[in-house]
């Protein structure tokens, strides 16, 4: 159970140092000019965190340890990115997908 | 043609369909905030303040099993590392608006708000949209929806049967948006090193693996381009 005389501690400390973490570039880009450089890395953000946050939470399922999630959550993941690149639709995908991962289950 | 407020409609209008996978977010937080002992309150004023729900579960399992105070906030801190380059990424778009809307758009940065916005200020005719209108209309979107499936979550419980898998619709959202960001080749192949580095780091503490794998994919996608640019 959680310890409710930490809640507040806990809250604000998290809530104040994530707040540091967004406004961080933010704050100084009025200060400091990026280098060409720096610009050219920063375009491969999207698609690098983005996969990085999606492709374990497809595969993996951590419950205490890590095991593999299951086919058909991968070939619902293949289906919605299919869909995700023919219609560039956000609503299409996702729904596609669970569509496809009930579907699966429901033939596995 | 700036009207903030059409800008702020077409924002939220864009982010609106990630509501689907952020509702069950929500309401996953807000039922486990209260199952390991945090009243109502407690669950929907959490996720006001920090506002980002990976490292608030996190956070609040580590509280129930007794983690010291300095670990439960460096966790959830390294998980929302990944705000610094969302932060680095989305500055120049801000440059030269004052502070305090600084103070309110940096609160405000999410996953969601970040890559919808990052993906229309990118577009071939992205220099007409009015930027801070745009990603404002994105993110509250993003806040409501968020804070309000928590408090529900909070007070009703477990809603939503397990065996619905809903969960799942959070890594088809993250799906559906790196789609759009992967326009080229370099972007292509920062993406499936930044993938198949997640799942190999995984095992690594304190969501490190996601920050090696964003950090590889980035080096990929630059490395790959200066390659194609040169010959």
């Amino acid at each position: 159970m959680v310890d409710m005389m930490k809640y507040w501690p806990m809250v604000l400390g998290i809530g104040i140092g994530t707040f540091i973490i967004r406004y961080s570039f933010i704050l100084i880009i009025d200060r400091v000019t990026l280098s060409d450089e720096v610009r050219r890395m920063l375009r491969f953000i999207p698609a690098s965190v983005l996969s990085a946050l999606m492709v374990p939470a497809v595969l993996l399922h951590k419950n205490g340890v890590t095991t593999f999630a299951g086919w058909e959550r991968v070939l619902a993941a293949l289906v919605a990115i299919g869909v995700a690149w023919k219609t560039r639709n956000i609503m299409a995908t996702i729904a596609s997908g669970m569509v496809a991962l009930w579907g699966f289950q429901a033939l596995m | 043609m700036s009207n903030p407020v059409s800008h702020c409609l077409a924002g939220a209008k864009a982010a609106s369909p990630l509501l689907v996978g952020v509702i069950p977010f929500g309401l996953i937080c807000g039922a486990i905030c209260v199952s390991v002992g945090m009243p109502e309150w407690g669950a929907s004023a959490m996720s006001v303040i920090v506002f980002a729900g990976a490292s608030q579960l996190v956070a609040v399992q580590l509280m129930a099993e007794h983690a010291s105070l300095a670990v439960v906030i460096l966790t959830a801190l390294v998980i929302n590392a990944r705000h610094f380059m969302y932060s680095a990424s989305i500055a120049p778009h801000f440059e030269g608006i004052s502070p305090l809307r600084k103070v309110f758009y940096s609160y405000l940065l999410t996953d969601q708000a970040y890559a919808i916005s990052f993906a229309r200020f990118n577009e071939a005719d992205g220099g007409v949209v009015n930027k801070g209108s745009y990603y404002v209309g994105a993110a509250l979107t993003m806040w409501g929806g968020f804070n309000l499936s928590t408090l529900i979550g909070a007070y009703t419980g477990a809603v939503i049967p397990p065996e619905w898998d809903l969960d799942f619709a959070i890594p088809l959202t993250f799906a559906a948006l790196v789609i759009p960001a992967v326009k080229d080749r370099p972007a292509l192949l920062a993406a499936v090193v930044a993938g198949v580095i997640s799942v190999a780091a995984s095992p690594l503490p304190f969501n490190l693996g996601l920050m090696t794998a964003a950090v590889a994919g980035i080096a990929t996608g630059y490395i790959s381009e200066r390659r194609l640019s040169n010959g």
